[in-house]
């Protein structure tokens, strides 16, 4: 288990060390100029040259990749091109909010998901199962932001029952949840669909499994079987989806925060790039690849723990 | 002496295929008996049967009396109480008999279920019972998971785990059959020591005839779904009388004088089990088949351990 912590966490960190040598070079090795592109097209050349040698472009590309990595590694993002504040200061601003969307639409998801599922396979076969396959399946099929739109005009323009835009009232938890509900249910319902088939899915198939029939040849009783033989190995493939999921959510964020106009990271990036903010967006891209990369390692090894096998993959 | 299991008339199918077309078997205290039969003749089905964990959707009828307790009409929670008790069964397939998760040792304590020891007890069982079935380093093995063991040593394992619940029936499905022929001879000369220490009954499911001549003392002959003859392992090697249990014996490699023979095999294949023949089942097959083997075929005592399901035997 240690040998493969040690290296799980190793790769993590060369993904990490790629993805940012590979923004550096997506933002900087394109043909333009940062310096002239803020500035706009009025700039004189002291001003651009002034900017660029803050900016620290007027150094070798070597010492700028290494500048870049050791003030990423410090915690220190650069400074946002228009309003001069520290990049980092402004994302831990909004995070709780997308924090807390996620959480809350992964949350549901996973319950809901996972109970369907259940469901499904204790009346495998008969009618109830295929109504939750086909409702399922088109939670799955509807794309998220149709269901955003909808559930705006249903629940906050019609009935008028939920707020339509913002994040809540600061330090007001129920204005908070209230304006929540509406993006994590468009955000969770594909998860839900998506948690149930896979529930179902390999339930079924550890159910089926020869060792669960072994552990049935020596009486042991169907409760036991079930929480101590099948979900420890059925629950592992749910675990990877979850991982991605939450990836996969972080990214919902940007259009369902932009929809439902809420401040957070997805609405951050996003006005970053409309206002060619470089300093924002490549800060913000490269928070959420770490936060991403973290939940996907700590998903890595809790499979690790449950799966022997799992562990020794780096063996041999 | 007593009959520990004895199989009556037994039934099995699954919707329409009627894969057991009324089974009867019987085996006493210490006694070793062999299933054999090619793939499909039921065999496994059977098996399944006897530990009362027939597939979903299997239709049973007829009747199976474990040491007197009725099992095909029992309530599915007396059922489970014979299982793990009464009988072990030791799988086909050692690879996937045990669960991955779950250290060896782990699994051999949840099988002592019923015992009362403590876990360091069972522990200790478990060790003792993994170094009589020839497990080097025992005390290694029950931490290792299942991919960390080899072949011949899960299918002692499985052994072991049968062995630690003491049954008064153990069932052994094909035990040889995922092994190679090293181990093989191995898992066949533990079954032989085994033999000889214990007091139940052993049914050995095969359809390697080697195995039962080695291990058995009385063999069933099985095709499609019906034993068509039983006997002691000399009269069905030496005297078959039914006309499959012959042939079954003609294409054994084993009887091949000399390597470069073609190996026999019996024509045909088995009969559609949606729709089984009124008459015997292997008339479309045989070479003595008759107009008479339309009917049903009668039983026929051959001799007091001998008997076959055949028109053609002058009796």
């Amino acid at each position: 288990m240690l040998t493969y912590t040690v290296k799980r966490i190793g790769l993590a960190i060369m993904v990490l060390l790629i993805v940012m040598s590979a923004m550096y070079a997506m933002v900087f090795l394109v043909p333009g100029d940062p310096a002239s592109l803020a500035l706009g097209p009025r700039a004189t050349p002291e001003l651009k040259a002034e900017l660029t040698a803050r900016m620290g472009l007027d150094q070798p590309l070597t010492t700028q990749i290494l500048n870049f990595f050791s003030n990423a590694l410090r915690g220190d993002l650069g400074y946002d091109v228009w309003s001069k504040r520290p990049v980092l200061d402004q994302i831990l601003e909004v995070l709780p909010n997308t924090l807390f969307l996620g959480i809350l639409s992964l949350g549901w998801a996973i319950v809901l998901g996972i109970v369907l599922g259940c469901l499904a396979v204790v009346w495998r076969g008969t009618a109830i199962d295929t109504l939750l396959g086909v409702l399922s399946v088109s939670m799955i099929a509807v794309p998220p932001f149709v269901i955003a739109l909808y559930s705006l005009l249903i629940f906050a323009v019609w009935l008028n029952w939920l707020p339509a835009i913002g994040a809540g009232k600061p330090g007001d938890w129920s204005s908070q949840l209230a304006a929540a509900l509406l993006p994590a249910f468009a955000i969770g319902i594909t998860w839900v669909g998506y948690l149930a088939r896979l529930v179902r899915a390999s339930m079924l198939e550890v159910m089926g499994a020869n060792y669960i029939r072994t552990a049935r040849a020596f009486g042991l009783s169907e409760p036991r079987i079930v929480l101590r033989c099948a979900l420890r190995v059925a629950i592992i493939p749910t675990i990877a989806i979850l991982a991605v999921g939450f990836g996969s959510i972080l990214s919902s964020a940007v259009f369902v925060e932009t929809v439902f106009s809420r401040p957070g990271v997805g609405s951050l990036i996003t006005s970053a790039v409309a206002k060619r903010n470089y300093p924002l967006v490549m800060g913000t891209v490269l928070f959420m690849t770490t936060f991403y990369l973290f939940v996907v390692t700590a998903a890595d090894l809790l499979m690790a723990w449950l799966d022997p096998r799992v562990r020794d993959v780096f063996r041999s | 002496m007593t009959e520990l299991l004895e199989v009556t008339d037994l039934r099995l199918s699954y919707g329409k295929l009627h894969a057991l077309r009324g089974a009867n078997l019987q085996a006493r205290a210490g006694e070793v008996i062999g299933i054999v039969g090619e793939s499909g003749c039921g065999k496994s089905t059977l098996a399944s049967a006897l530990i009362g964990l027939p597939a979903e959707g299997a239709a049973l009828s007829g009747s199976i009396k474990i040491a007197g307790q009725e099992m095909v009409a029992a309530s599915a929670a007396s059922r489970r109480a014979l299982r793990g008790d009464r009988v072990a069964m030791i799988f086909q397939d050692p690879m996937t008999a045990f669960n991955p998760v779950l250290t060896l040792g782990d699994q051999l304590i949840d099988f002592q279920h019923r015992s009362h020891l403590s876990r360091k007890e069972k522990r200790a069982k478990a060790r003792d019972m993994l170094a009589s079935v020839g497990l080097p380093d025992p005390d290694l093995a029950l931490k290792r998971y299942m991919h960390e063991l080899s072949g011949g040593m899960r299918q002692r394992a499985s052994i072991a785990a049968a062995l630690l619940v003491s049954p008064d029936l153990l069932i052994a499905d094909e035990p040889t059959t995922a092994l190679d022929v090293t181990m093989e001879a191995q898992i066949i000369h533990l079954f032989r020591q085994l033999r000889a220490h214990h007091h139940g009954a052993i049914v050995i499911v095969t359809h390697h005839l080697g195995v039962v001549g080695e291990l058995c003392d009385r063999v069933y002959v099985m095709y499609a779904g019906e034993v068509v003859e039983e006997g002691t392992v000399d009269e069905i090697y030496h005297s078959p009388r039914h006309p499959y249990t012959a042939a079954l014996i003609a294409c054994d490699p084993m009887h091949l004088e000399v390597t470069d023979q073609r190996l026999p095999t019996i024509p045909g294949r088995l009969p559609d089990l949606t729709n089984p023949p009124r008459g015997c089942a292997f008339a479309s097959r045989c070479v003595k088949a008759a107009a008479i083997c339309a009917e049903p075929p009668p039983r026929k005592r051959l001799s007091p351990t001998q008997a076959a399901l055949c028109h053609r035997i002058a009796e």
